[in-house]
């Protein structure tokens, strides 16, 4: 499992680049970002190299933070890849709840982020469909 | 137009009289009829028979909005519940309502003094008076009714709401007269241009508004708008409803019918009585209401009063238009709000009330609150679905709290102002 930094953000200008600076001034690096919205607020979702470092360091600048643990997965990167993964997740009878991907590849296959209703049942599920998930070590040093 | 010229009409000397009378009764029938003023009476040290001079009024205890909810719902009321004849509520900070009741007596007093008003603003036999105050529990709609019917004008019971129907019954009836919020009728008048509806067929000459506060500005440009006579109607549901005080057509002020409702302005701070014409806290004692009498009611609105005779003919004792609140009681579409009640409802979803703030604005001539919520940390959510769940879900508790809608904004936590000693939790951005 991996561990994914959320963050509520007012739809504002400057916002997200205020998130950014602190990340850079930390020495933090973003390995995956996710934006969802609306026209009041906006959801960040990220994926770095030191979750606790970026947890911390966020939260002392006021901003709201939560650790959410996520799934990733590599798929093959050709049509109909993802597809795979999200079959054998459908056939558990686990749902996503939102799904985005990775910056990069690893050899020559896609990684995506996954947020499942059960993470537990849709890793076991991954795993015995042979599918090849992203360990933490993998995501924090690429 | 007078109505009751033997009282719009009658001399101070007159009127101070038939007021000492009327306040020894008031005083009577609250030291044997109700538990609370007969304890508050006997530690001033007050007993029936001791009010000798009108002046006297000012050694007697007030009354607060608090008390109302201390004695929730029928404590205070004079009369067995099987004098009391109807009852109103408006909504009150706490999820109860204050309750007010009227005997027959009442009632017929109230149609009097709201007839007077509704005269004041010209309406008649011949008039067609379209009420758009919102019917029900709420005070305004069955008040204004009331006054209407007792001088025998064509009556449309309309209510609040349903704008186009508004317009059509106004345009089809031929009303001459229509009483709702001043926010209100400006809306009218916008969704009349909006629908290409021409005024020229539309019969309306005077309107009375109130229930909100409001402006010269606003009423010329009601008058501008409509080109007809906008009369301002003032009145609180604790005292009687609509039909309190009136303007006449001098334009200086308001008629109280002090024959039943006895103002007085005072400092807000220490009490004390101020003279005629400074501006200070609004204070009322019902004469005559039998079912849920009053002594010395704080209004919590400010005004000033004026006693030399009006050019109308009038001798009623004349209340400026009300210019604030010594309070930080907001009125929106016509409702009472306290931001206490936003309070106690942000209480209920976590364990501290979060920061917050109030925006009100006024758009389009309607008013829209807006009330933006730090997120705290127990509501956050990953998800947008999440999020959107709590916005829906302190919305419709406001809701219900606050009787009207409000748009729920979920903010930064620091993003709204703060202060050290009393908060300052409103943003009025109405120019009003």
């Amino acid at each position: 499992m991996l561990k994914q930094i959320s963050m509520f953000l007012e739809n504002k200008a400057g916002r997200l680049a205020r998130v950014c600076r602190v990340m850079a001034e930390e020495g933090i690096n973003i390995r995956a970002l996710s934006i969802a919205d609306t026209a009041d607020f906006g959801l960040v979702r990220l994926i770095v190299d030191n979750p606790e470092l970026a947890e911390q360091k966020l939260s002392a600048r006021g901003f709201m933070v939560s650790i959410t643990e996520v799934v990733g997965v590599k798929v093959p990167d050709r049509p109909g890849g993802l597809g795979v993964a999200l079959d054998v997740l459908d056939s558990a009878e686990v749902s996503v709840e939102y799904i985005y991907a990775f910056i990069g590849k690893s050899d020559d296959r896609a990684m995506v982020i996954l947020r499942l209703d059960n993470n537990d049942k849709g890793v076991e599920a991954l795993r015995k469909a042979n599918l090849e998930l992203l360990t933490p070590e993998e995501v924090y040093t690429i | 137009m007078i109505w009751n010229q033997s009282v719009e009409c009658m001399d101070r000397e007159a009127m101070e009289a038939l007021q000492l009378h009327r306040l020894q009764d008031m005083v009577d029938r609250l030291y044997y009829n109700v538990p609370f003023y007969r304890k508050k009476l006997q530690e001033v040290g007050f007993m029936p028979g001791d009010v000798r001079h009108l002046s006297d009024l000012s050694k007697l205890p007030f009354t607060t909005k608090q008390d109302l909810r201390d004695n929730y719902p029928f404590g205070l009321f004079a009369v067995p519940m099987s004098e009391v004849v109807r009852v109103h509520a408006s909504s009150g900070t706490t999820g109860k309502p204050t309750v007010v009741g009227y005997s027959r007596k009442d009632l017929d007093n109230w149609a009097e003094v709201t007839a007077r008003c509704l005269y004041m603003a010209n309406t008649d036999r011949q008039s067609v008076v379209q009420i758009s105050y919102g019917y029900g529990l709420f005070t305004g709609g069955l008040g204004l009714h009331g006054g209407a019917e007792r001088i025998g004008a064509s009556v449309i019971p309309m209510s609040g709401g349903n704008t186009e129907k508004q317009l059509m019954l106004m345009e089809d009836f031929g009303v001459t007269l229509i009483g709702c919020t001043p926010s209100y009728i400006l809306h009218l008048a916008e969704a009349r241009e909006k629908a290409g509806l021409d005024r020229a067929n539309f019969k309306l000459k005077y309107g009375v508004f109130g229930a909100e506060p409001w402006s010269e500005r606003m009423r010329k440009e009601i008058e501008d708008q409509w080109q007809i006579k906008a009369y301002d109607i003032y009145g609180l549901s604790e005292v009687m409803g609509p039909g309190v005080a009136n303007d006449c057509d001098a334009g200086c002020g308001l008629h109280v019918h002090e024959d039943h409702f006895y103002p007085e302005i005072i400092n807000p701070d220490s009490g004390e009585v101020l003279a005629e014409g400074e501006k200070g806290e609004l204070v009322f004692t019902t004469f005559t209401k039998e079912a849920f009498p009053l002594l010395r009611y704080r209004t919590r609105d400010i005004s000033a009063l004026h006693r030399e005779p009006c050019a109308c003919g009038r001798t009623l004792v004349r209340m400026e238009k009300i210019t604030g609140r010594s309070d930080d009681m907001l009125i929106i579409r016509g409702v009472n709000v306290f931001p206490s009640q936003v309070e106690s409802v942000l209480l209920e979803f976590g364990e501290t009330a979060p920061h917050y703030q109030l925006i009100v604005e006024r758009e389009r001539n309607l008013d829209i609150l807006t009330i933006e919520v730090e997120m705290a940390p127990e509501w956050f959510s990953d998800t947008i679905t999440g999020l959107a769940g709590v916005e829906r879900k302190i919305h419709s508790r406001l809701d219900s709290v606050l009787g009207i809608s409000a748009v729920v904004k979920l903010m930064e936590p620091g993003s709204t102002p703060r202060f050290e000693g009393k908060s300052k939790r409103v943003i009025d951005k109405r120019e009003i």
